[in-house]
């Protein structure tokens, strides 16, 4: 079991307020995303479940007990650091072992448990090898192995994958996902690449400034965005917005439509006129960055090739149904 | 060709290095050939190298005239206690100031440092009247004392920057892994934090051990550890260089032995931060 509950949770710094009162349903079994910009609190909320910062306010519910006042070691859960955090004087296997070693566990059981770990994660050719001895994605591998080992009530991963390579990333993505949901455990991934964000969680949390600006699944942030910032956070390339009168006759004090909801018109007519500035060409799509005039820079996302180039007049017409309404205060309006 | 120029410049930069050593070590080991020489033979010109008649009488007389053992032992007491009292109180203390720094830390640690840079003359005047006063000179327990409050900033400073090179990470991941403070210390921290602990030890053991200003000026006979009996032989009645490097020979010989031993700890040790 591993439920996870938030409830107006605060933390200062000092005088400075970083978390602002978080409040989170986090069900049992569930991958569960923090993103938002550098700075927003990510890891500090992070921390404060894990237990290594006290609340400042608020309580943490762990399957409905209130675990502010329990040392991390007694919480439960088990975290992978941005850096590994291995313990460099011992061999990958006694790495794995350590948790299981301070649970108290039977030696022979502590092999066995530490044994399948390692073959689940291809570490078993390296259990003896010092962390020095291993690569970037090795020693990821034994972080992730020795958080698995304890069956925790629930994972916690502070950017685990940030330090390898782009190709590695996307695999260990992809086994990270695969072995959350074999051993359904809750998983808390904090990221701030939002593509990690779309593709692994169940439920994305987005912070921004201390603030849980939305809480809601990859698809519900991306078709129905609760205001502005988490418009614009999510989704690559980001929203366009437009004030002004295309807002107004819209009945609202912004407008936002994704590049990829604008149809493109070579000299069309109709929607928003403008001159492209620059045209990038991926092959299987194009991005158009196309200067509105009074309406500003537009990004617009073409799947295939248009054969568009600089200083082309084109038109802009956003799909009707997926035009997003904003109010002055940067709120959604749902018709 | 690439290979050939590396090898050259391998050849080179060993025998430059053997070089340097033996000169740095030249005069150590001349010291160790004068004390098997005569008192005629160590000053003749021009001087022989090996072929002179080897004697051991300079031993013999130097520990008839003062009692070697006696120094030897005060110098182990002195320099062994004052480096343990040190680290007993610097552990604790380099350690809250890496793993709890305040605002203040780094000036504490500058102010202890900036002790350093005064030359002990200028307190030798307070120093030997409070240690008249209270009945410290000539005692063991005064060049402890002394010794130990000398070192104390340096073994502070090097600790701190141990400490400080332990990554809180991996503390914290212990205490993820169900770790309770003891264990934390016993089975992360210690291992991680014992070479810089042995090589802190052992550099301060050196500099107790050669410490000569302070343990000249407050001990005379009943407390004077090896620095006042070799100093006794540059006397007033003339020097005696065969019976001096005898008992320098002596006096250095428990020291060159231990950093023999060590010198991978030691080098470790001084380098610690320079390299990753
Ligand atoms: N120990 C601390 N003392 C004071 N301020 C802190 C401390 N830890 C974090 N902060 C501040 O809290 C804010 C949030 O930090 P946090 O590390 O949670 O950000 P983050 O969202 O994880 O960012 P990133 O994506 O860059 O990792 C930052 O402004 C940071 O300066
Ligand atoms: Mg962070």
């Amino acid at each position: 079991m591993g439920q996870i509950t938030l409830q107006g949770v605060q933390k200062s710094f000092g005088p400075v307020h970083i978390i602002k009162g978080a409040d989170l349903d986090i069900a049992d079994g569930s991958f569960v995303v923090f993103v938002g910009p550098s700075g927003c609190g990510k890891t500090t909320l992070l921390r404060l479940i894990a237990g290594l910062e006290d609340v400042t306010g608020g309580a943490i519910l762990i399957d409905g007990r209130n675990v502010v006042d329990v040392p991390p070691a007694k919480r439960g859960l088990s975290m992978v650091f941005q850096s590994y955090a291995l313990y460099p004087h011992m061999s990958v296997r006694g790495n794995i072992a350590f948790g299981l070693k301070m649970a108290g566990i039977a030696k022979d059981e502590i092999n066995r448990k530490v044994e399948a770990a390692a073959a689940t994660l291809n570490l078993t050719p390296y259990l003896d090898r010092k962390p020095r001895e291993l690569s970037g994605g090795q020693r990821q591998r034994v972080a992730i192995g020795r958080a698995i080992v304890r069956e925790p009530k629930a994972f916690l991963f502070d950017e685990p994958l940030s330090n390898l390579d782009a190709a590695l990333r996307v695999q260990m993505r992809l086994e990270v996902t695969r072995l959350q949901k074999q051993l359904a455990t809750t998983a808390i991934y904090v990221t701030h690449d939002q593509v990690e964000a779309m593709t692994m969680a169940d439920k994305i949390v987005v912070l921004n400034a201390g603030k849980i600006e939305q809480y809601g699944s990859p698809l519900e942030l991306y078709e129905k965005p609760a205001n502005l910032f988490v418009a614009g956070f999510i989704g690559s390339p980001k929203m366009n917005f437009v004030t002004g009168e295309p807002a107004k006759q819209q009945g609202a004090a912004t407008v936002g439509v994704r590049p990829e909801h604008l149809k493109v018109e070579r000299n069309g007519q109709g929607g928003w006129p403008g001159t492209v500035s620059v045209a990038e060409h991926l092959g299987s799509d194009t991005f158009l960055y196309v200067d509105a005039g009074p309406l500003g820079m537009l990004t617009a996302r073409y799947v295939g090739e248009l054969g568009l180039s600089p200083g082309d007049k084109v038109s802009l017409i956003p799909d009707p149904a997926r035009i997003h309404r904003f109010d002055d205060s940067g709120k959604s309006i749902h018709a | 060709m690439a290979r050939m120029v590396t090898t050259q410049r391998k050849v080179i930069s060993t025998v430059a290095a053997w070089l340097v050593g033996f000169l740095i070590f030249f005069p150590i080991l001349w010291m160790v050939l004068a004390s098997f020489k005569t008192e005629l033979e160590a000053f003749a010109i021009p001087p022989s190298f090996l072929f002179f008649h080897w004697t051991t009488e300079n031993y013999v007389t130097v520990q008839e005239r003062s009692d070697y053992f006696h120094h030897a032992l005060n110098s182990i007491i002195i320099a062994g206690g004052s480096t343990l009292i040190a680290m007993l109180i610097a552990i604790p203390a380099a350690w809250s100031m890496a793993f709890s720094p305040t605002k203040r830390t780094k000036d504490i640690l500058l102010w202890m440092l900036s002790t350093k840079m005064m030359p002990p003359v200028g307190v030798m005047v307070p120093i030997y009247l409070i240690y008249r006063n209270f009945g410290l000179l000539d005692t063991r327990t005064g060049l402890v004392l002394i010794l130990c409050l000398g070192n104390l900033p340096i073994v502070v400073w090097m600790l701190f920057t141990y400490f400080k090179e332990i990554p809180k990470d991996i503390l914290e991941a212990a205490r993820m892994d169900g770790a309770t403070i003891g264990r934390e210390l016993v089975y992360v921290l210690t291992p991680m934090a014992v070479p810089g602990l042995a090589s802190t030890m052992l550099l301060n053991l050196i500099l107790a051990w050669n410490e000569a200003f302070w343990t000249l000026n407050l001990s005379t006979l009943e407390a004077a550890p090896l620095t006042v009996f070799i100093a006794s032989y540059s006397s007033p009645e003339g020097l005696f260089w065969a019976k001096l490097s005898a008992a320098s020979t002596l006096a250095i010989a428990p020291i060159l032995v231990l950093g023999w031993f060590s010198q991978r700890q030691l080098v470790r040790g001084l380098t610690f931060g320079a390299v990753k």
